[in-house]
């Protein structure tokens, strides 16, 4: 478990990250998510080891984290970041036996990973001749070619086209399979709230919301209803205890005051005729989002 | 803990498996570069020129040849700055002189006190007319071992290649250590290797190539000189040539150090050059110093022991035959302790520094940390 205690960080008069705590653990994928200058990257840059936090701690199993550690991270710098002029396949396995991988052992690894992120035909081209989505991938490659047990990822998405999105979240999902902790960044919010099994929402350096999918609907979902009938459903407006929010032919959308009143919704739309659908409203991870930054 | 981790294809390096993996990607990334191969062919035949020219004009000149005639040829008889070609006449002597075959034509007259006349072309031949004059004899005390012009070609020649390959590969260090933050794949190293690694790798790597190429500079001036048959120059140039080289590979890991951590200060390629201005500067001195002050054996010997100037001051004045044994040891001892000392201070400038992005860092902040 990567375990991240009180951070906080400030830069002159400005507070980047207010008591930050979270958790990642083995074997899922964590997204942080947050706007613009919520401070994710700086959380990142501080359980890397290259920014120093003010206050707070990052455990890794309970012990505090050092170099040593560190050696088995795996990091996607915001800035992009790979030697311009070096050869994408020779550059994926220096980094890898800066880690200590045998020569042998980084080449293996760096040629299957690579292969499988699509770039089997550019292993001998310079970096900087690569599409800039295709240097997306490369830098992927150089965060993962060590398998490292913690992987930290700052928007691996962004500027990936669908299908690579795909394969990119195929080989973190493997990653986190292996018992690696993965924590990576995104905007994008459809897919972390696709392929996320926890999240954390950071707002203004604090954190806002943090637990797994299911937990943060619970918590911070909608309490409202959705009711699909054959007719007209203009009644519901009459019910006691019912507030209708949208309204529109067969279908309605409101808030019931009690579990009596929901239920008595549905009995009145089984009196009157067919029922198509009757569900709670489903909460995207973009309102929860909007909700909790607030 | 994860279960991938298997013992055998990975551990954790040692500090030297890191620095010798950074040194061999700066040397191998230096050695692809059609730049660096390019700029160091040049500098090679430049050696190579210096050498072969200075064996053809370096030599004794060839004595002048000169058309006489009649009793002249008495005259020119025994001189060994003159060849005679003895001529019927003086109009013979002109068809000579017209087509190039000869330099001059001396003809005896009676009306000029040494009984002699000289008849030039266009110019009045000086060589002929110095070989002729009578010279009062000379006598030196103290004579010089080395002729003077020889000596300052070879401080100048010393000045030359200490200021192009430290100035050459110390930019290259420079280069290479903003190359990093400006791509920001320093994060990534960072994250993986100590700064102390990277500079040490650094230093090693460029430090080697520079070393390789005052090695390949060396052995091509003493291959150019046994070839074009200049042995006794190469018997006087000899232990400073080496000792030369010793100074050399200490000075530019002191150097190097410098400009690396100076490079440290700012973010982007654009501003390396006026970052690293103080560094030039120190590496300009020898060079001027040498240019300027040669034959001022005071400053030569003051330069013979600052660190930044000792690698070109201590082998000219080995050169000249004004050092005592013990005072390269000396100078070298200087040297290795101010080269230690750089190299704390530029570990600290240098890791202070790496990861702060933007605007160019004080110095007086990346000391302090």
């Amino acid at each position: 478990m990567l375990e991240l205690h009180h951070l906080g960080k400030r830069f002159g008069e400005r507070v980047a990250l207010d008591d930050v705590s979270f958790q990642v653990a083995p074997g899922r994928l964590t997204g942080f998510v947050g706007g613009n200058g919520a401070g994710k990257t700086t959380t990142m840059r501080i359980v890397l080891g290259v920014l120093g936090a003010d206050t707070g701690t990052v455990t890794l199993d309970g012990h505090p984290l050092g170099t040593a550690d560190r050696r088995s991270f795996g990091y996607m710098p915001e800035e992009r970041g790979l030697y311009p002029k070096m050869r994408v396949l020779e550059q994926t396995v220096y980094l890898a036996r800066l880690h200590g991988w045998t020569p042998a052992a980084a080449r293996r690894n760096a040629e299957e990973l690579l292969d499988r992120l699509g770039l089997a035909e550019r292993h001998d081209d310079p970096v900087e001749s690569l599409s800039l989505g295709n240097q997306q991938r490369a830098q992927i490659a150089a965060a993962l070619v060590h398998r490292p047990e913690v992987l930290v990822l700052d928007e691996p998405f962004s500027g990936l086209d669908p299908i690579a999105v795909e394969t990119v979240q195929s080989v973190l999902s493997d990653a986190a399979d292996s018992g690696a902790r993965v924590l990576f960044s995104s905007h994008q919010l459809d897919i972390v709230e696709r392929i996320c099994d926890d999240l954390v929402i950071i707002a203004g350096g604090r954190i806002r919301a943090a637990g797994s999918g299911d937990e943060l609907r619970a918590e911070h979902g909608s309490e409202r209803w959705e009711l699909l009938t054959d007719g007209d459903a203009g009644w519901v407006r009459e019910l006691p205890g019912v507030v209708v929010t949208d309204f529109d032919g067969g279908w309605a959308r409101f808030e019931a005051d009690t579990d009596a009143a929901r239920r008595a919704v549905l009995a009145e739309a089984l009196r009157r005729g067919e029922v198509a659908g009757f569900t709670r409203e489903h909460t995207t991870l973009a309102q929860i989002f909007k909700e909790v930054v607030q | 803990m994860s279960t991938s981790r298997s013992t055998a294809e990975l551990r954790t390096p040692k500090f030297t498996e890191t620095v010798g993996l950074i040194a061999g990607r700066e040397v191998t990334t230096r050695l692809r570069s059609k730049a660096f191969l390019v700029s160091t062919g040049i500098l090679m035949l430049a050696v190579l020129a210096s050498v072969v020219l200075g064996g053809i004009f370096g030599g004794k000149s060839d004595p002048a040849t000169v058309a006489v005639v009649g009793t002249a040829a008495t005259a020119v008889e025994g001189n060994p700055a003159l060849e005679a070609v003895p001529v019927d006449d003086r109009a013979a002597g002109e068809a000579l002189l017209r087509d190039g075959e000869v330099d001059a034509i001396i003809v005896p007259e009676a009306s000029d006190p040494t009984g002699l006349q000289v008849i030039g072309l266009d110019r009045t031949p000086g060589g002929v007319v110095q070989a002729l004059s009578a010279q009062p004899g000379v006598e030196l005390l103290d004579p010089a071992t080395v002729d003077p012009l020889l000596a300052y070609f070879i401080a100048f020649g010393f000045g030359i290649v200490f200021f192009m390959s430290a100035i050459t590969f110390g930019s290259t260090i420079a280069q290479s250590v903003v190359e990093e933050k400006q791509t920001r794949i320093i994060e990534i190293l960072l994250s993986t290797v100590s700064a102390r690694e990277l500079l040490t790798g650094k230093v090693i790597g460029n430090s080697v190539l520079a070393f390789g190429q005052i090695i390949a500079i060396a052995v091509l001036a003493v291959v150019g000189l046994l070839a074009t048959g200049q042995r006794v120059l190469l018997g006087v140039l000899g232990s400073s040539v080496i000792w030369f080289v010793v100074f050399f590979a200490i000075g530019f890991v002191m150097l190097a150090a410098l400009f690396a951590a100076s490079a440290a200060l700012v973010s982007r390629a654009e501003d390396v050059g006026s970052v690293t201005s103080p560094v030039t500067m120190l590496v300009m001195i020898p060079y001027f110093a040498v240019v300027f002050f040669f034959d001022n054996q005071a400053i030569l010997t003051v330069m013979s022991y600052i660190p930044f100037s000792a690698p070109v001051g201590m082998p000219v004045r080995i050169f000249l035959g004004q050092a005592e044994w013990w005072e390269p040891v000396l100078s070298l001892l200087i040297l290795v302790a101010t080269t230690l000392g750089a190299l704390a201070i530029g570990d600290r400038i240098y890791r202070n520094s790496l990861l702060r992005t933007g605007t160019r860092v004080k110095l007086a902040e990346a000391l302090r940390g």
